[in-house]
């Protein structure tokens, strides 16, 4: 048995009386790419936002690398490893691209209360920032700022800041959103040589990507996981087929 | 690796330039600041000394202000009461015999840094509209725990007798020599402060007014980075009541009104926000203003409301922005 890295046990979330997290139980291994499908308001950006520390939960805990994260903040997850990306951009719209991946380096490495010397100049913030930056694409880009870069370069950025964190798990909440389609092929081909190096969970509507990248897929309606398998098994299973793919496949 | 190093950090021509220009600027008014006592005393006069030093004084609280509002995003409205507090750390002493600044400033310097800090982790809590609303009320709070000092003069404020010693020496009893100390202080805080906005700390900072989430998301807890802000903003503060006090042998509750502290946050918005420069510029403009408008009429607001709200208007960015726009459209022909 593989100890997994990210466990979400018996989870819940309630927004009023709307049922949004119900009694999710998800795994996710070492290595692999774990897509999380399923119709809009299926609940899928709320489950991100639930093991990113965005969202507390209502019962139900959250282990990750072993040890349990439930109460703690987002900022906390995310020194511990747990990177994310948002549906909607967010990125430092004041800040040269590099100097977004740089302020990820820094967080990783510390010492940012240090009052003096130029952070822009320092290279042991911008190397590791460049090379992030490089494999996603984006090398020329680096001193552009990052509200003038189009939005695929954006989606783009966001997953080199991620990448700059030195993730133990990456959480990437639909990377493709908004781009077109040549834009999107290249954030595949991205993530396709991206995979492997940690574990993605992926949550995301356009299912060519999904089973071209997926490991692993679980289904979520209502809140509910319906289905958790190969992909293979997940496209065969005829509830997932009649509560989702059905429309989404022709 | 090729592009790697297409994308290093070497500054390009247009950039050294540009950086030149943006230095003269602040040695500009360094110049003139430094050589204003040498020009005003050959013409006989002490009251452009004493100005001059007022202005600094205020400046070093816009200056701290501006790390606050214009880096950090952090609108802060109860400024004033690290300048009142600064102050009457500097009267309470000296209405116990206590005159040296060797006991008096460190005391004006802990006693509002403490201030920051317990108001800080209260009111960083909060954010937008909220943040401004409850750093007034921590101001307000201040200003009539200052009233309410009966044996501290209470709503008349406070006599000094005589400006701080200096290990019992009156080294600025002189009001050239009291001048100079200012404008170290003032030199001293500008520098500090602008080494700070471009170290590892200020960037925390400034991305967290960029993106809050997003800070959160790479794993920086802005709190706490916030707070420090706050504490040092809040003990730049209390220097500038440290000298208030001093150039003014006096120390009253009107120092840390709520009008002081919205004084404050329109200097900085009329020098330009988060350059540091503009802050000195902006207290400079509305001080000197002030004192030219209230020569002709005791009305003056009428006339200075106005045309603050036209700078506003017009020029986004303060005077700094309206100088760099003026540049722009004389070299772009």
């Amino acid at each position: 048995m593989v100890e997994p890295v990210l466990r979400l046990a018996n989870l819940h979330k309630k927004f009023g009386a709307l049922v949004v997290t119900d009694d999710v139980t998800l795994e996710v291994l070492p290595g692999e790419l774990h897509a999380v499908i399923g119709p809009n308001g299926a609940g899928k950006t709320t489950l991100i936002n639930q093991m990113s520390g965005l969202l507390t939960s209502d019962s139900g805990t959250i282990s990750f690398g072993g040890r349990d994260i439930t109460p703690a903040p987002m900022h906390a997850r995310a020194a511990l490893g747990l990177a994310r990306s948002f549906q909607i951009t967010s990125i430092l719209p004041r800040f040269s691209a590099l100097e977004n991946v740089a302020l990820a380096v820094q967080a990783r490495i510390g010492s940012s209360f240090r009052c003096f010397g130029r952070a822009a100049d320092e290279a042991a913030l911008n190397e590791p920032a460049l090379a992030a930056l490089a494999d996603v694409g984006l090398a020329e880009r680096a001193h552009a700022n990052a509200a003038t870069l189009s939005h695929g370069e954006k989606r783009a950025l966001e997953l080199a800041i991620a990448l700059a964190m030195q993730p133990k798990l990456l959480l990437l909440d639909e990377p493709m959103a908004g781009t077109g389609r040549e834009e999107g092929a290249r954030l595949v081909g991205v993530l396709q040589r991206l995979k492997g190096r940690f574990p993605v969970v992926l949550v995301e509507h356009d299912m060519t990507a999904v089973f071209a990248l997926a490991d692993r897929i679980s289904v979520l309606i209502y809140g509910r996981i319906l289905a958790s398998g190969k992909p293979a098994d997940v496209r065969a299973d005829p509830r997932v087929v009649a509560a989702y793919l059905g429309d989404e496949m022709e | 690796m090729v592009q790697v190093s297409s994308a290093s950090t070497a500054p390009t021509p247009a950039q050294a330039r540009g950086t030149l220009a943006a230095e003269a600027l602040p040695l500009g008014i360094f110049l003139v600041l430094a050589v204003l006592p040498l020009v005003a005393l050959s013409m006989g006069g002490s009251y452009l000394v004493s100005l001059g030093a007022r202005v600094m004084i205020f400046a070093i609280a816009a200056v701290a202000l501006d790390l606050l509002v214009g880096y950090g995003g952090l609108i802060s409205f109860g400024h004033a009461a690290f300048i009142g507090l600064g102050a009457y750390a500097v009267g309470i002493l000296a209405a116990h015999g206590i005159g040296d600044a060797l006991i008096a400033l460190p005391a004006a310097l802990a006693l509002s840094a403490l201030y920051a800090f317990l108001t800080g982790i209260v009111c960083l809590r909060t954010s937008g509209v909220y943040f401004i609303m409850i750093t007034l009320a921590f101001g307000q709070m201040a200003f009539f725990t200052a009233t309410s000092l009966a044996p501290y003069g209470g709503d008349d404020g406070l006599t000094i007798a005589a400006r701080s010693t200096f290990a019992g020496l009156a080294l600025i009893k002189n009001e050239r020599a009291f001048y100079y100390l200012v404008f170290a202080c003032l030199l001293g805080s500008y520098l500090f402060c602008r080494a700070l906005v471009v170290s590892r700390f200020g960037r925390v900072l400034r991305g967290a007014k960029d993106n809050p989430l997003r800070m959160a998301a790479i794993g920086f807890n802005v709190y706490r980075f916030q707070l420090a802000a706050y504490v040092i903003a809040g003990t730049l503060g209390g220097l500038s009541g440290f000298l208030l006090a001093n150039a003014t042998e006096f120390v009253s509750p009107a120092y840390m009104s709520w009008q002081r502290s919205g004084e404050l946050i329109v200097m900085v918005l009329l020098g330009g926000l988060g350059t540091l420069n503009g802050a000195i510029i902006g207290t400079a403009a509305y001080l000197l203003t002030e004192e030219w408008l209230s020569g002709f009429t005791e009305n003056w607001k009428v006339i200075f409301g106005p045309v603050l709200v036209l700078v506003v208007l017009f020029a986004r960015g303060g005077l700094i922005g309206l100088w760099s726009e003026l540049q722009r459209r004389l070299r772009g022909g």
